[in-house]
């Protein structure tokens, strides 16, 4: 069911929960025309009400976990949850920290996992087409 | 009169990175602004304590992906200092190399993000395309395109050969020509001067009082730039100008970084054609520091950086205190809102290029001190020693 809605154009939102901003600028940049997946009608999306697919980066720390919640629920079924890089997907060089969950998906579920210290934009586009994959676009 | 208040963030989707301003509006006007963070405190001060003098080189270049070269060449010429140990000429080259082309595509990415902010999206877009190029560059020398992750005690990692000297000489003109156009469209674009001009004015004395660094500052005149005042790496050996421009609005902030951009370049060829002989890369590293205690600064692209570094002798730093220019510029600048339009405010925000990671990183010494609540900006600006 969820794989029909979003087969043609995920939309994307990006929510950085305490980042470096290594990954966010990789996000950025893998949206940008260089690799353009706009062309494949991938996009951000406004509001987390309009988007399919959340790309989260950073180690989440104890602020932003509340607010990554409450985004992750506003977001319409069907819904996917991107990691990007390794603070994301185990908190990273930042684990074990006081102020850190440590991974996203101590939080919300993660369908798929983007490892890098930031993964390089092409690797990013990479999960989100085997997230597409996944849910059985073509697959 | 009844006021408005309308919060901007924390998940906002021209800013990357999660900050939450608080704007009290009177109709159109703005009457105060408000910054909420800590959404991105992470405790790397305190992360520090425990883990050994060399891996701290990667948690504190992780402080910020955009700057973080310049964080490894605080830190580690910090503790080169303590431990006695001094990089050969031919690794601080390449050290400066690495910071220039850092700051090319900060600069870049910052202006990029100004077009998107007023709605130029095209702009924003071909600034993006180009700015590929130096983390091209980047990646051809250090391997990775963020984080360089190139330096270590006594050196760096990876030697720059013929090769990789003459396609990064060989980018370079794109870029350079790029970086002149995109300074004209931004000297002279009718739409862009229209919003940039005469926001967020800041005048001489009130950035000399409010202590902002950086661009932001040089924005406003006041000619200080660490690498000319205090040199570290080769910069005492690599000749270029320190730009300042008198306007001291958002216009003259952004300006001031296209120009600095292209300093950049022509000091990461000078580097290049100048790169000394002898070797680069240290036989052995050393991994424990006497105690001691040392300040260290350096210019990041968002102004000074300043580390202050304690060791009691043996594999860990007793303490590390880090000192970033954003937190200066958007906490102690938010006096340049006020009497803006609403929709002035995020231009004024995109031009003291805001770079919250390292913002929320200095709130570490706040609510390790048990003050966990929204940071007013009032409390702040008036304790400015934290
Ligand atoms: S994974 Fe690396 S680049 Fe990404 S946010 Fe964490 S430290 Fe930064």
């Amino acid at each position: 069911m969820g794989e029909k809605l979003i087969r043609y154009s995920p939309w994307l939102i990006h929510f950085n929960t305490g980042a470096c901003n290594g990954c966010d600028i990789e996000v950025l940049a893998a949206l940008t025309p260089f690799f353009d997946p706009e062309r494949m009608g991938v996009k951000l999306a406004p509001n987390p009400r309009h988007a399919d697919i959340m790309v989260v980066t950073g180690a989440v720390t104890k602020k932003a976990a509340s607010r990554l919640k409450r985004l992750y629920e506003q977001m319409p079924s069907p819904k996917y949850v991107i990691a990007v890089g390794a603070c994301a997907i185990s908190g990273g060089v930042f684990a074990g920290s006081y102020s850190t969950v440590s991974g996203a998906d101590k939080v919300v579920p993660v369908d798929m996992y983007v490892p890098g210290c930031p993964p390089k934009p092409e690797a990013i586009l990479d999960g989100i087409v085997k997230l597409l994959l996944k849910v059985g676009r073509g697959g | 009169m009844s006021v408005i208040e309308i919060p901007v963030g924390p998940q906002h989707p021209a800013l990357h990175e999660p900050i939450m301003l608080r704007v009290r509006l009177d109709g159109e006007e703005v009457v105060g602004v408000d910054v909420v963070t800590g959404y991105n405190h992470r405790g790397v001060e305190k992360l520090s304590e425990s883990r050994s003098w060399v891996r701290n080189i990667y948690l504190f270049s992780r402080i910020c992906g955009i700057c973080n070269t310049v964080h490894q060449q605080a830190y580690v010429q910090g503790v080169e200092k303590l431990m006695g140990v001094e990089p050969p000429p031919r690794a601080n080259y390449i050290r400066t190399i690495m910071m220039e082309l850092e700051r090319i595509h900060s600069h870049m990415i910052i202006c990029a993000i100004m077009a998107e902010v007023i709605g130029f999206d095209s702009l924003f877009m071909l600034m993006m395309r180009d700015r590929e190029v130096v983390m091209g560059l980047k990646e051809l020398i250090a391997g990775n395109r963020v984080h360089a992750d190139i330096h270590i005690f006594g050196g760096v990692k990876r030697d720059i050969d013929d090769k990789i000297r003459d396609t990064v000489l060989r980018k370079l003109e794109r870029v350079e020509e790029r970086i002149k156009y995109y300074r004209r469209v931004f000297e002279e674009d009718f739409t862009i001067r229209k919003r940039l001009v005469d926001a967020g004015v800041i005048k001489y004395h009130e950035a000399i009082e409010y202590s902002l660094v950086g661009p932001t500052l040089r924005g406003s005149g006041v000619k200080s730039d660490v690498r000319a005042d205090d040199p570290y790496a080769a910069y005492a050996e690599i000749p270029f100008n320190v730009i300042t421009r008198d306007e001291g609005d958002s216009w003259a902030r952004m300006l001031v970084r296209l120009d600095e951009a292209l300093e950049s370049v022509y000091m990461v060829r000078y580097a290049l054609e100048h790169l000394p002989g002898g070797p680069a890369v240290p036989k052995n590293i050393k991994r424990a520091a006497p105690p001691g205690e040392v300040f260290s600064r350096a210019e990041a692209p968002r102004g000074e950086l300043f580390y202050h570094i304690i060791s009691k002798g043996g594999q860990n730093p007793y303490r590390v205190k880090v000192r970033t220019p954003s937190f200066n510029n958007i906490v102690n600048g938010v006096f340049a809102y006020r009497g803006a339009r609403l929709a002035d405010v995020p231009v004024i925000l995109t031009s003291f290029d805001p770079c919250i990671s390292c913002t929320e990183r200095v709130l570490v010494v706040d609510e390790s001190r048990g003050v966990k609540r929204y940071v007013r900006l009032k409390e702040l600006s008036r304790n400015q020693g934290w």
